[in-house]
């Protein structure tokens, strides 16, 4: 009796129905009513023990019908996986009218927004959006992982608080208790925050590098850990937790010209959409050149690169490094902005970068981008419940969802919303045994 | 005559284990030498020392780059061996699987270059020249190898034959003054390794220094004009094909081994 | 106060704190082991076991006065719902971040962020579920909370002593079973070359889900210790969890004593680096502990392997 049901349980249609059926009771907990740590249940019992589980259980079956009758139940063999491959390989060229359209969207859709909406664009999209192209070089291009990311946002932001400084009341200001000598406009921090970011990537990359690729996990998430603990405890040096208030405002003094970022958030938001565009159209040509191809090279086969002349080492540390400065860049920005502080740059946000450029699609600059729109926009409306079904997701919850997003995307589609083309090819030839797709050391997962 | 690599008294162990006894031998510039040997007698102990994936023990491995400036390869890194003009094939070949056949040989012409990321960046002068005769390399060495047809194929598609020339292409894109060549008739069919044979002709033909490493004794016997026979970890012999295979020890030893497992003519 | 004077009490701390990382490291080492993995939602295995471990003892608390046998059989539950939760959330993450990747072959990145995504996931639903703020024991639970004894001037309470005892018990039971019964044979095999134990026979999922449900109960046991000593809330997973990766990496990842040396000597080094560097630098000494053991010797003090030195 036992023997059946577990055979039949086994069989791979209904071990998909359980998935699925699981699956909807996971979503009728996560976005049902809260608990608390008097009655820690209550939660689970009230999310479940309602009508409203119907609703997801319905949810479930149709899940269930849909990807059942899609049929994709036979793994595809390795020829049609090379004929699929080879067909897919003609298919290159750009459609400029495209890139136009929706430089056009980016353009013309902020007018129409509240300036709260703004405001949002530009730090929770834009901001985000930038980041996320750098962490791409790191994850996308370089196949590693950086879980400290935010650290070099954080070096950012204090090197411009240490650079610059505001008059407020006819008073001067100064970000932090220490000052340079030297004050700069905003503008010229960015080439040293950069500087400053990538010098520090390098001594952290450089020796851990050379490990197993999997450390360079670890101890970027020390890293991120330690410059948080120290712009917390560090009173003299970074204000400690009351953090830097008093950046100046980006402005433009050239010649007889002069122009300042106020209040208003579009300026701000133009201006980074213009520098998001540079940055895509510089990281797309990085990934065209022979820097690109080596690090294509290095995800593919390390020893085989190696052998073929290319540094790895030199060339990881080079995607780390371009990561780290991107990140210090944007760090500039947004203090520019916005007041900040050392719980600014938690572990939180360097996962939510990692987050984007997982769901827009790793080693693709659209992919980076659309993954900061798409989730932090949801993330934006959601803030209010929808109408006729009232479904919002509170600020607290927002992680819950971006980690499910994260075992999703892993789980069904590990490339991404849209693909890199050559990413795409490396995720389903490793998985053939052809290769690897990422730099973590060469070797397979048990099976 | 010239030497291109000269190896001496090379000694590997593992442990107690001793997997090159001694080992001494040299290649001579221009020219298509072997090392042949039956399973386990060290070939690719050898191979992995010399292109840096082991660190011998003791002994030295000095290779005289064609301007003549000799370097010990002994410790030094992969890439850096390569650089220095030694390139390389895999036994049981490594592309990278999702580039194209153009961009693998890229790889390798590429690792000679030297714009930097800003200037792809910014697509400065040098990088487009860099992309130009990047380009341009490969596909007159895909001509060379017989690929020309292949170009922007996926690696990994292409027919075992095919990936294995496009190795050689790739390994000659680093501009190498010596070639090893890991058991490169491996798997291939008659008529794959009569054209693999011609190719190494032409290789040689163009002034690269080939070094054999093969199982396959009639490849070796048609095509390389020096022969080191290892046995054991240690060299049993060494010399011209008709000599080596005339001498009593190697018949002992590697001949009749061969004949058994049926790998020979 | 000096260093000398507080010496026996930092020593006694550390010891205390170094064994639940212990605990807790064998988890990551465990897993390392059979798949070359860091587990990254090892830290959410932990924090749900103190959850677990926590609101069973609450439950099972009756009013009116406690006696010690009393408090000793409520521990006891608690460590044992929490080892349960533990295990059950190690089964739950295994299922859905890592097994259907590994049906696939995805490559290595890809585990690493599912777990990533699994531990963001656990820890705030956790945090919507139990509540944001940092939960207690129950107080009157350790009414018999006292100085026991004390070693050269240094206070051990009964706690202190319960959770040490504890966390050295489960270590010795890892290390037999590891050591001494087929599924230590079998997490040995494929942790020395998965391919071949595959041949050999040995089921390696089996083997695999095993190895994290044993890694689960040890970290949800090892929560409730740390609940029991600290708090427990949905955040508390992370900073022990790197700390217990670093004892790991210290001892020699994937080598089960050198898990147990790793975490001990890291709450050691921690709790004497706190001394001179102050309390909010803690975590900081752990890290760079990290670090450094990176640089200089990767391997760790008794070297990697499971299969060797276990």
């Amino acid at each position: 009796m036992t023997t059946a049901v577990s055979a039949r349980l086994s069989s791979p249609l209904a071990r998909r129905l359980g998935g699925c059926l699981f699956l909807a009771l996971v979503t009728a907990v996560v976005t049902g009513p809260d608990g608390s740590n008097v009655h820690p249940l209550d939660g689970v019992k009230n999310s479940l023990l309602n009508t409203r589980v119907f609703g997801f259980l319905v949810f479930g079956l149709l899940l269930f019908a849909v990807t059942s009758l899609s049929g994709r139940t036979k793994p595809i063999g390795l020829t049609q996986v090379r004929t699929r491959l080879s067909q897919a390989v003609g298919q290159r060229g750009t459609r400029p009218t495209g890139y136009l359209l929706l430089l056009a969207i980016a353009v013309l859709v902020p007018l129409q927004l509240s300036p709260a909406a703004q405001g949002s664009l530009f730090l929770d999209v834009g901001i985000y959006a930038l980041l996320a192209l750098g962490l791409n070089v790191v994850v996308g291009y370089a196949g590693l992982l950086d879980l400290g990311y935010i650290a070099f946002y954080a070096i950012g932001a204090y090197t411009t608080a240490y650079f610059t400084s505001s008059v407020i009341n006819g008073k001067v200001v100064y970000p932090l208790p220490v000052h340079s000598p030297l004050l700069l406009n905003p503008f010229f921090v960015f080439p040293i925050a950069v500087l400053i970011a990538s010098v520090a990537g390098i001594i952290l990359g450089g020796p851990t590098l050379r490990l197993r690729g999997d450390y360079l996990a670890i101890v970027t998430l020390g890293f991120g850990e330690i410059v948080q603990i120290l712009a917390r405890n560090s009173d003299p040096l970074t204000n400690g937790s009351r953090g830097a208030f008093g950046v100046p405002p980006l402005s433009l003094h050239i010649g007889g010209f002069s122009y300042t970022w106020g209040q208003d958030a579009l300026p701000y938001y133009y201006l980074l959409l213009g520098i998001v565009v540079v940055v895509m159209i510089a990281f797309s040509r990085l990934e065209r050149s022979r820097i690109g191809r080596a690090l294509a090279a290095i995800r593919e086969d390390e020893v085989a690169a190696e052998a073929s002349g290319v540094q790895t080492l030199r060339y990881k540390l080079l995607a780390f490094a371009i990561g780290a400065s991107t990140s210090g860049f944007a760090g500039v920005l947004y203090a520019t902005r916005q007041f900040f502080n050392p719980e600014t740059f938690s572990l939180q946000a360097s996962i939510l970068v990692l987050t984007i450029v997982i769901f827009g699609g790793m080693g693709n600059i659209f992919g980076a981008v659309l993954g900061a729109v798409v989730l932090q926009g949801l993330a934006y409306i959601l803030r209010d419940p929808i109408p006729l079904i009232g479904f919002k997701v509170p600020d607290a919850d927002r992680f819950v969802y971006f980690g499910a997003v994260i075992m999703i995307m892993m789980v069904f589609r590990p490339q991404g919303l849209v693909p890199s083309r050559r990413r795409k090819r490396e995720i389903t030839m490793s998985e053939q045994g052809m290769g690897s797709a990422d730099s973590l050391g060469s070797g397979e997962v048990s099976a | 005559m010239s030497t291109v690599l000269e190896v001496k008294n090379v000694t590997l162990r593992f442990g107690g284990l001793v997997s090159l006894d001694n080992v001494s031998m040299s290649v001579t510039r221009g020219a298509i030498s072997a090392v042949i040997g039956p399973n386990g007698a060290g070939k690719t102990s050898l191979f992995n020392c010399l292109t840096g994936a082991y660190r011998p023990q003791e002994g030295q491995v000095l290779f005289t780059a064609s301007d003549d400036r000799q370097s010990q390869l002994v410790g030094k890194t992969p890439h850096k061996i390569t650089a220095l003009g030694v390139a390389r094939t895999f036994q049981n070949i490594r592309l990278f699987p999702a580039l194209t056949a153009l961009e693998n040989v890229q790889i390798g012409v590429e690792s000679r270059q030297r714009s930097g990321a800003l200037a792809a960046m910014l697509r400065l002068p040098s990088n487009r020249r860099d992309d130009r005769d990047s380009v341009a390399e490969s596909v007159r060495l895909l001509d060379f190898v017989g690929l020309r047809h292949r170009v922007h194929e996926i690696s990994a598609s292409l027919p075992y034959g095919d990936q294995r020339r496009l190795e050689i292409a790739r390994a000659l894109g680093t501009k190498p003054s010596l070639l090893l060549l890991d058991e490169p008739a491996a798997g291939t069919n008659p008529a794959e390794k009569r054209e693999l044979e011609g190719l190494i002709r032409r290789v040689a033909d163009t002034g690269v220094s080939v070094l054999l490493i093969e199982h396959d004794m009639r490849l070796v016997m048609s095509v390389a004009s020096a022969v080191t026979v290892l046995n054991f970890g240690k060299v049993i012999a060494s010399g011209p094909p008709e000599a080596v295979q005339r001498d009593p020890a190697v018949v002992e030893a590697y001949l009749g081994a061969a004949q058994d497992e049926g790998t020979g003519t | 106060m000096s260093f000398v004077d507080q010496f026996w009490q930092l020593t006694v701390t550390g010891l205390l704190v170094g064994a639940i990382y212990a605990v807790i490291a064998l988890g990551y080492t465990l897993v390392y082991g059979v798949l070359q993995l860091i587990n990254f939602a090892h830290s959410e295995v932990f924090m749900l076991g103190a959850f677990g471990g926590l609101f069973a003892v609450r439950a099972l608390l009756p009013s009116g006065n406690i006696n010690a046998l009393l408090s000793v059989l409520l521990v006891l539950a608690g460590l044992a719902f929490g080892a349960a939760s533990g295990g059950l959330a190690a089964f739950a993450l295994e299922r859905t971040a890592y097994r259907p990747l590994r049906r696939r072959g995805a490559p290595r990145l890809a585990y690493l962020i599912s777990a990533i995504g699994a531990s963001l996931f656990a820890s705030n639903l956790a945090g919507k579920e139990f509540g944001r703020d940092s939960v207690n024991l129950p107080k009157d639970l350790f009414t018999y909370n006292t100085e026991v004894f004390s070693v050269f001037g240094a206070r051990v309470s009964s706690q202190d002593l319960v959770v040490f005892l504890v966390a050295l018990a489960m270590l010795l039971i890892l290390d037999r079973v590891v050591s001494g019964t087929q599924l230590g044979r079998g997490i040995r095999a494929v942790a020395q070359d998965a391919d071949t134990a595959s041949l050999m026979g040995v089921n390696v999922e089996r083997v695999i889900v095993r190895t994290f449900v044993i890694g689960g109960l040890l970290a949800g046991a090892g929560g409730f210790l740390y609940a029991m000593k600290f708090n427990a809330s949905f955040t508390m997973g992370f900073i022990p969890g790197v700390k217990a990766f670093t004892a790991a990496v210290l001892g020699g990842i994937g080598n089960v004593r050198g898990a147990v040396l790793g975490g001990l000597v890291l709450g050691l080094v921690e709790n004497y680096g706190q001394f001179f560097l102050g309390a909010d630098y803690t975590d900081v000494v752990a890290f760079m502990v990290l670090v450094l053991i990176l640089l200089v010797r990767p391997s760790g003090l008794l070297g990697e392997r499971l299969g060797r030195a276990a």
